[in-house]
């Protein structure tokens, strides 16, 4: 396949600055860089919309203001009022996931959302910071999670397993979600501008259509699988929180 | 049979979950449909719940990739 041409060549991680520690590689990336970009947008889109502290906001300031809203009444939701103690983690976790996605859609950026290892280290900060919490607050009692009640005693033991193999798999049903959703967009987009550029001047036209059809969805993915990715772990936390509870 | 055919067709026969998940993203637009024409009064609160079950019923496509990728690129 010729250079350029590869729909995966965008997910190549290079090196910018090369540094090793101890025969550890911890190379300034372009997928550290892009995480820093998004982490500074973040930062700066909150710090300075709500700047000016006015009581009838402006539109940056409301666009600032609509966004923890909108966190604040999931988590409050989804996890209770006792989840609210954890609603900067999420808050956190929702920015830095959105705003990696929207910036990955600008031409020629980086999505560091779309490697594994990066939405697999979120996971799993989710997986364990609820098992912690889950066994913090219940004690042992947590492990009734496993074992709903109402179920017959004779289908306890099957049910306890299924269960827990579910609660192992929630790291991973959670990474690979996120990955997958910005691996396959970024993949159809290239493929499809591919077209456009291989049919030529005189049926190019359908594919580029399509193309900005498909960039339409991808604004729509990139902000969904960030809310999608929040939610469950408001879902989750709620387990740990109430146990069941509702 | 080559080794390289038999991965081939290992990748193009994990695309037949997308059946599955065609008739689930359908069943669920579907019934947000019906259902809101029912009562166009609940359709509003439910369109999160609408778009939370989309996202996770098109995750599942992406597993069927995931395992198509692996068969081509990792066996």
């Amino acid at each position: 396949m010729a250079e350029g041409a590869n729909p995966l060549e965008q997910f190549a991680i290079h090196r910018i600055v090369t540094i090793h520690i101890g025969g550890i590689d911890a190379s300034i990336t372009n997928s550290a860089v892009a995480m820093v970009v998004a982490i500074v947008l973040v930062t700066l889109f909150l710090t300075l919309g709500m700047r000016r502290h006015a009581l009838v906001p402006g539109r940056w300031q409301s666009l600032a203001e609509m966004s923890y809203e909108f966190v604040a009444n999931m988590v409050r939701e989804n996890s209770g009022h006792d989840g609210m103690r954890y609603f900067p983690f999420i808050f956190t976790l929702f920015m830095f996931i959105l705003f990696c996605n929207l910036l990955g859609l600008i031409p020629y950026n980086f999505t560091p959302t779309s490697h594994i290892i990066v939405t697999f280290v979120m996971a799993m900060v989710v997986f364990i910071g609820v098992t912690v919490i889950g066994f913090a607050r219940n004690g042992v009692g947590f492990l009734r999670l496993f074992a709903p009640s109402g179920v017959p005693v004779f289908l306890l033991p099957l049910i306890v397993v299924i269960e827990f193999i579910s609660y192992l798999t929630r790291p991973i049903s959670l990474s690979i979600r996120l990955f997958a959703n910005m691996m396959a967009g970024h993949t159809m987009l290239k493929v499809f501008a591919g077209f456009v550029v291989s049919l030529g001047i005189l049926a190019g036209w359908a594919p580029l259509a399509f193309v900005v059809a498909l960039f339409g969805l991808e604004l729509l993915i990139a902000f969904l699988q960030a809310y999608v990715f929040a939610i469950l772990a408001c879902i989750y936390l709620n387990d740990a929180l109430n146990l069941h509870a509702h | 049979m080559d080794a390289n055919a038999a991965k081939l067709i290992g990748a193009g026969l994990a695309t037949i979950s997308l059946a599955g998940v065609g008739v689930g993203i359908g069943q669920i637009f579907g019934s947000y449909i019906s259902g809101s024409l029912r009562n166009p009064a609940a359709a509003p609160k439910v369109f999160g719940n609408v778009l939370l079950g989309f996202a996770l019923t098109e995750a599942v496509a992406l597993y069927a990739l995931v395992i198509a990728m692996l068969l081509l690129f990792v066996f």
